[in-house]
């Protein structure tokens, strides 16, 4: 499966929604609209000669100084031909909402809570939206680029030896 | 008519198993399962933040810390995850010795899981047996790069110093002791009548499940697919050898371990061939912008001395760009995505964690069969705490 | 026989007058001796140290040998918590519900650098070790330490044992450890 192959079924079918592709990096990558997302994950995984069933991977990233800060990517895989396929989403701080693909992929599930306790971003449809892997009581996103690696509430670290 | 009621049954999060600390809380109609409920973070150690915080070097020791059982392996896939940003290709013989520590790495991991589930059915023995193993393998450890479980193992760019002689001799010693004991083990397990029963239709699922699951590793090769990342992107130099993935039928907890079992063979004549036919040649490649150079020439020529102040206090040009890579871990798919903004840390690190994604399975697994049913699958799925939490 | 290190293999006695048919020595000497050499431990292996105390159990380094080859995973019989493995804050409150569970006579193992002072994981969501929870009688540091380490810091938790006096846990002084700790209200 060529990259040009996808690339030119993906435009037909969502043109104007890609806004930009990538054939730089190691894997094809394309960044889109949140609206379609859903969309071209199902595109994706159902249209016969795409065939990228096979989700690896789903995680947060944070840029804090672009318009659309919050992202969200997907790595796909289609294992008959062995091709794979990364699929970038940005949404804003004040509505970070992305549609859910749990309903395609029920491995999503898990991958999507750990990007929503790390980062914030609502998945609509999703079953069981809660925090997985911090304390249920945390009321912050600690992987935003905002916050410390460290615990800021701690009071016996001597500054001499912490270089500060 | 009555309404029927349900028993609630909390399974941890302190197990009787040492398989790591996570809760499920389990709905029973009397012995039947019904559902579960499961919650982790009990060891949440924040390795993603961590690594947005520590220069390239630095996060080696972190990966040692996912999958504990198997450190080289996760090592060196991170090594080939900088490399591949990069843009490095390392020598034939580093490939090769890298091919040489991660094979037994694997070993050790899938030795521990076939273990421990003998443990939990009941029998001991073969743990015994196969610790002893380990502690081989643990010295082999030391001598290539000077611990035991945590290894920190490799450079990027390849090795910091060439496989000694001593360790070649207790890897030929090694290679040559294991076969007695893997069959010891077997003689033990396999055909056992008792085992078999407990394991045969245990916690199955097929193969369409699991591929929606995201499963990768033995837990899918025993559901029928024949995913190895070893063979479908081969990696530092894997396919210059041939191996046989084993692939099971049904997808229960017996093909689980017997899957494992072959794959240790598998491993070992892999390891065997990569010694044998170990090349000439270099054990690192020459990046001087990230392989320290040796100390001699640090002390005494000028060029070594500012390469060496560059590399540690991080004034490296580092590309911009991202990069996905995975390495078969003794788990599954073990990928690293690595987003670089050109500093000196990485600007986003993520872990595909194999360990993580097929947990969320474990409830389809488990229902309709009985608690101790329950036990048996979640051990032959290898779930390590280390990994599910990252 | 001349150079070979005397054998562990009996208990020695404790220091008391010998006669014919007579052994004389104090009581917390002789209930010392029997607790020290059979420890009844709590294996509370959370991560990679767990794995270093599965090789130590095994038939290389044995921990048996010093009277612990019971493992209790039951709280209410265990004499010894040994934890082993990083603590996240999400997982304090289930070691102290462990710890309380535990009747008295009961010593805390901290094994790892995880366990004694929080390790590598210097973030927000590990516990910086277990003392802030538990009150802890030995640190085994290292990461992960080698057996040799934990039988070790198992060796000097004996002697802790072996020492201590019959009206420690009834004393003030340990009621106000516990209370500092929230264990004892």
């Amino acid at each position: 499966m060529e990259n040009s192959f996808i690339i030119d079924k993906l435009y037909k079918a969502f043109d104007k929604d890609i806004l930009k592709m990538n054939t730089v990096s190691d894997i094809l990558t394309f960044t889109v609209a949140v609206p379609v997302i859903h969309q071209v994950i199902s595109f994706l995984k159902n249209n016969e000669s795409m065939n990228f069933t096979f989700l690896t991977d789903l995680c947060g990233i944070h840029y804090p100084d672009r318009g659309l800060p919050l992202g969200v990517i997907y790595h796909l895989h289609n294992l008959a031909e062995n091709k794979r396929i990364r699929i970038k989403t940005f949404v804003t701080l004040g509505e970070p909402t992305v549609p859910t693909v749990t309903d395609l992929f029920s491995t999503a599930n898990w991958m999507e809570r750990e990007t929503y306790d790390f980062y914030g971003i609502i998945f609509e449809g999703h079953p069981n939206l809660k925090r997985i892997l911090n304390v249920e009581y945390m009321d912050f996103f600690p992987m935003r680029k905002e916050y410390p690696l460290e615990d800021p509430t701690r009071e016996d670290k001597d500054d001499r030896y912490f270089g500060r | 008519m009555e309404e029927k009621q349900y028993t609630i049954l909390n399974l941890g999060p302190t197990h009787p198993a040492t398989h790591g600390i996570f809760q499920n809380v389990l709905t029973l109609d009397g012995e039947q399962i019904i559902d579960a409920e499961q919650t982790i973070g009990y060891i949440h150690r924040a390795f993603e933040k961590i690594a947005e915080h520590r220069p390239y070097y630095q996060i080696t020791p972190l990966t040692d810390r996912l999958n504990y059982c198997s450190s080289p392996i996760n090592n060196l896939g991170w090594h080939m995850t900088v490399e591949k940003l990069l843009g490095i290709k390392t020598t034939k013989r580093a490939d090769y010795m890298r091919i040489i520590l991660m094979e037994l790495a694997r070993i050790t991991d899938h030795l521990v899981c076939n273990s421990v589930i003998g443990v939990d059915s009941g029998a001991l023995t073969g743990f015994i047996y196969v610790f002893q193993e380990r502690e081989k393998v643990y010295e082999i450890y030391e001598e290539v790069s000077g611990a035991r479980l945590t290894t920190n193992m490799g450079r990027i760019g390849g090795f910091e110093r060439d496989l000694s002689l001593k360790a070649v001799k207790k890897i030929r010693e090694f290679l040559d002791h294991l076969p007695k004991v893997l069959h010891e083990f077997e003689k033990l397990l396999v055909r056992n009548r008792i085992f078999m029963d407990r394991t045969i239709g245990v916690g199955p699922i097929s193969a369409e499940r699991a591929l929606n699951y995201g499963f990768t590793g033995p837990n899918l090769r025993a559901a029928g697919v024949d995913y190895d990342v070893r063979v479908m992107t081969p990696y530092s130099s894997y396919d210059d050898f041939e191996f046989i993935i084993p692939v099971g039928t049904q997808g229960d907890t017996y093909d689980r371990f017997c899957v494992r079992q072959q794959e240790v063979w598998e491993s070992m004549k892999l390891v065997r061939n990569a010694l044998e036919n170990l090349p000439e040649g270099g054990f690192h490649v020459d990046v001087p912008e990230f392989y320290l150079p040796p100390k001699e020439a640090v002390y005494s020529k000028m060029e070594a001395l500012i390469w060496h102040f560059k590399i540690v206090m991080g004034e490296i040009d580092v590309p911009v760009g991202e990069v996905y890579h995975s390495v078969e871990g003794g788990n599954g798919e073990l990928g690293f995505y690595l987003v670089s903004d050109g500093g000196r840390t990485p600007f986003r690190l993520h872990f595909r964690r194999p360990g993580f994604i097929y947990y969320q399975a474990y409830p389809e697994m488990i229902r309709g069969g009985v608690l101790s049913d329950a036990i048996l699958t979640m051990s032959s799925m290898n779930v390590i705490a280390g990994e599910l939490d990252a | 026989m001349h150079n070979k290190p005397p054998l562990y293999n009996k208990a020695e006695a404790p220091d008391g007058y010998t006669a014919p048919g007579i052994f004389a020595t104090t009581l917390d000497k002789v209930v010392g001796l029997a607790r020290k050499n059979s420890i009844w431990p709590l294996p509370f292996a959370t991560s990679c140290c767990g794995i270093e105390f599965m090789a130590t159990m095994g038939a290389h380094y044995d921990l048996g040998r010093f009277g612990a080859e019971r493992l209790s995973f039951s709280p209410r019989q265990a004499d010894l918590l040994m934890v082993m493995g990083t603590i996240a804050k999400k997982m304090a409150p289930v070691i102290q519900q462990v710890y309380i569970q535990m009747a008295e006579p009961r010593w805390v193992l901290a094994v790892g650098a995880c366990a004694s002072s929080g390790g590598i994981f210097d973030t927000y969501s590990v516990l910086q070790g277990i003392d802030r929870v538990v009150p802890v009688d030995v640190y085994v540091p290292g990461c992960p330490p080698r057996p040799e380490q934990i039988i070790d810091g198992f060796m000097k938790v004996q002697e802790l044992v072996a020492n201590e006096s019959l009206r420690r846990r009834n004393s003030e002084a340990y009621k106000e450890l516990l209370t500092s700790y929230g264990i004892l209200k």
